[in-house]
């Protein structure tokens, strides 16, 4: 652990480094890393402006606009905003999820499972894929997925296609690729046809075994590179994860489950209504960005890490034979309950992204998909509580109204906050083991970024796109003056500046 | 979507733009223009809309026979201009915005072959703020370019369309050395 680079004792007197902007949802975060006289790295903190305007500017709201004003929180996962709010606005109807209509049911993690498919294709092919086939400091004419198109066209056309796939179940479900509409409260708006399903059918076999081959791409990466993938940005934590009552992967609708680094279970099978009895958030004066943790743990011990590295590694099964026997796999690799290396979130990713495309084959032979009831309604409530697997984590809404249906409150606790504590550390390991007594270079400012894209956090959708983050490295001396500047653009252009 | 031939129409209109930032919806509005309508001429065209051209967007090119991209441009000539293009290496791969022409690099790249013939019709809008209306100069180039696409959409020949953009290119010239001629 690297907590103790958090904080140096004698801020004022080392040198500062920034990396500003590091982008995040379409906002901007920092690094800043803290260097005595030798160039050790005392203090490395990653500072994130999340946005959180909307949780103000959706006061005042009527309720039933929640789904579709949420999906404008991002571009990459709008699906998952607006599903976490159709949960919680179905309680503000009186339909808890188990009285949801079957169909609305099936039909809404159809969407979901095209969601996160696409989602983590996205992430995985276009944007992390660089790093690890050509190398974390490899040539930055290399870092996009148009050079993984040039070396390696099957895996650079089966990420494309894989994405498009999960984007057309969207489409088919929701009427659009991005920002579409589909479910109301109480349900969802429209079935699907028969050819839409036969659409969505005639590919899905494809889909299947691309991301099976995409499972085998990342285990061998992966363990072809051993100890170093196991170790780089690597630290034990507890997780946190949503799973089916059965302890089964669960992406759409589960308890809330919660295990230590040492596998041992912390809560099972909560109610995730009660979640404020079990999560808080802690603020820290130098960065917008809460830091969930649990309570019964403390501020120091409970924090905890969400996405697919949580799921799978916590999950007990998955439902769907391929993915289990990758999950499987993925288990026997770590000697201990636990699956601790950073860069297994890529591999539990990829694990997913089979199991959303088993999931699709099978939800598209289910008739109920194709009609039935679609929307129910129950007693008029007060207060809403939805939560979701979004691809980057447990996802929050938490809504109250009026009288006049209109929203009064509104609490999100988002992916990436819940890795807040998590990334930090990451980079405080990446800065400590690789960073530290080095002079900058361009090549070292991107094993930051793999760390903290490891995590797909918001910010490498914003600003990595294909390839790239822009990023600025200040060297500053104890009297306050520049002495040596690393630019990139976010044209890829690299230059330095002496001060 | 990925090889459904079977399904897919000959030709795609593919326009691009955010509805909610002025004169930049043109590119939509054009295409909801005539998706209203229940021409018989339409009947070949596949209708696809989005905020901006990525990478997958390549892939919605397989098959066609023609592809018109449909934008807003501030520096579109007269009302509208109408061009062939073709694949180009830029460097709006890196963003979230690729132009048409690295979107046909990119298909040329995954599929080894020469894209299929593509055009781009470029409708002149001056103002793109979020949550800006359309401009009363935007309708009327978009009414402009609705009436010109229907021309297109009745012939998708590409040997017509070739003669629509000389023609538009003489006419350009023609205004061009006008506005010289009286500067």
């Amino acid at each position: 652990m690297y907590e103790h680079l958090e904080t140096a004792e004698n801020a004022a007197q080392l040198k500062r480094v920034v990396i500003d902007p590091v982008s995040r949802v379409e906002g901007h975060g920092k690094v800043t890393l803290l260097l005595d006289e030798n160039n050790k790295v005392q203090q490395a903190r990653l500072h994130i402006v999340e946005f959180r305007g909307f949780e103000r500017f959706i006061q005042g709201r009527p309720y039933w606009e929640l789904p579709v004003l949420v999906q404008r929180l991002c571009g990459i996962c709008p699906v998952s905003h607006h599903l976490a709010a159709a949960k919680a606005i179905d309680q503000l109807v009186g339909v808890d999820p188990e009285n949801l209509p079957v169909s609305a049911d099936k039909l809404r993690r159809l969407l979901h499972f095209g969601q996160v498919m696409q989602s983590h294709a996205l992430h995985f092919f276009h944007l992390s894929s660089p790093d690890l086939l050509f190398g974390f400091e490899s040539e930055q004419n290399k870092r996009s997925i148009i050079a993984v198109l040039a070396a390696f066209p099957d895996i650079g056309v089966q990420g494309v296609k894989l994405r498009k796939y999960g984007q057309e179940v969207i489409r088919m479900v929701s009427g659009k690729r991005i920002h579409g509409s589909g479910a109301i409260a109480g349900g969802i708006n429209k079935a699907l046809t028969p050819a839409e399903r036969d659409y969505l059918l005639q590919d899905i076999e494809q889909m299947i075994a691309w991301a099976q081959g995409a499972v085998a791409l990342i285990q061998k990466v992966h363990c072809s590179n051993l100890p170093y993938y196991d170790e780089f940005a690597g630290l034990r934590s507890n997780y946190l994860s949503l799973t089916k009552p059965n302890g089964a992967l669960e992406l759409y609708h589960g308890g809330i489950r919660v295990k230590n680094a040492e596998g041992g279970t912390l809560l099972d099978n909560i109610d995730y209504c009660q979640y404020n009895q079990y999560i808080h958030e802690e603020v820290r004066s130098w960065t917008y960005m809460k830091f969930p943790y649990l309570l019964s743990l403390g501020k120091e011990a409970g924090w905890y890490r969400v996405g697919p590295l949580a799921r799978v590694n916590i999950c007990d099964y998955i439902d769907t034979p391929l993915a289990e026997a990758a999950r499987v796999e993925f288990k026997a690799h770590s000697q201990e309950a636990l699956v601790h290396s950073t860069l297994a979130f890529h591999w539990a990713r990829l694990i997913e992204v089979l199991h959303c495309a088993e999931s699709i084959e099978r939800l598209l032979h289910d008739p109920a998909i194709l009609g039935g009831e679609l929307v129910t309604k129950g007693e008029k409530r007060y207060e809403g509580i939805g939560v979701i697997e979004a691809p980057r984590g447990t996802l929050f809404h938490h809504y109250q109204v009026d009288e006049n249906d209109i929203v009064t409150k509104a609490n999100l606790i988002v992916s990436t906050t819940s890795n807040n504590m998590a990334m930090n550390e990451s980079v405080r390991q990446v800065a400590a083991e690789y960073l530290s007594g080095q002079e900058l270079t361009e090549p070292l400012l991107n094993n930051i970024e793999v760390a903290i894209r490891a995590y797909d956090p918001c910010l490498s959708c914003a600003t990595h796109a294909v390839g790239k983050m822009p990023l600025q490295l200040e060297l500053i001396n104890a009297q306050g003056d520049v002495v040596a500047k690393l630019l990139k653009h976010d044209t890829g252009e690299f230059e330095r500046i002496h001060g | 979507m990925v090889n459904n031939s079977a399904q897919i129409k000959p030709l795609l209109l593919f326009a691009y733009g955010n509805l909610s930032r002025g004169d930049d919806a043109l590119g939509p509005l054009l295409l909801a223009n005539l998706e209203a309508q229940d021409a018989g001429f339409l009947q070949n065209v596949d209708f696809l809309t989005d905020f901006q051209l990525q990478i997958e967007h390549a892939l919605d090119l397989e098959n066609r026979a023609l592809v018109l991209f449909v934008d807003a441009s501030m520096s579109a000539q007269q009302g509208f201009s109408f061009q062939e293009i073709f694949p180009e290496k830029d460097q709006s791969y890196t963003t979230h915005a690729m132009s048409p022409a690295a979107v046909l690099s990119v298909y040329q790249q995954i599929k080894q072959h020469l894209p299929p013939p593509c055009f781009l019709l470029s409708i002149h809008g001056a103002a793109f703020e979020l949550g800006a209306a359309l401009t009363t100069l935007a309708e009327q180039h978009l009414a402009q370019a609705t009436d010109f696409t229907k021309i297109l959409l009745h012939s998708p020949n590409l040997t017509e369309w070739r003669e629509h953009e000389k023609n538009q290119r003489c006419l350009q010239q023609a205004l061009d050395s006008l506005t010289l001629t009286r500067g």
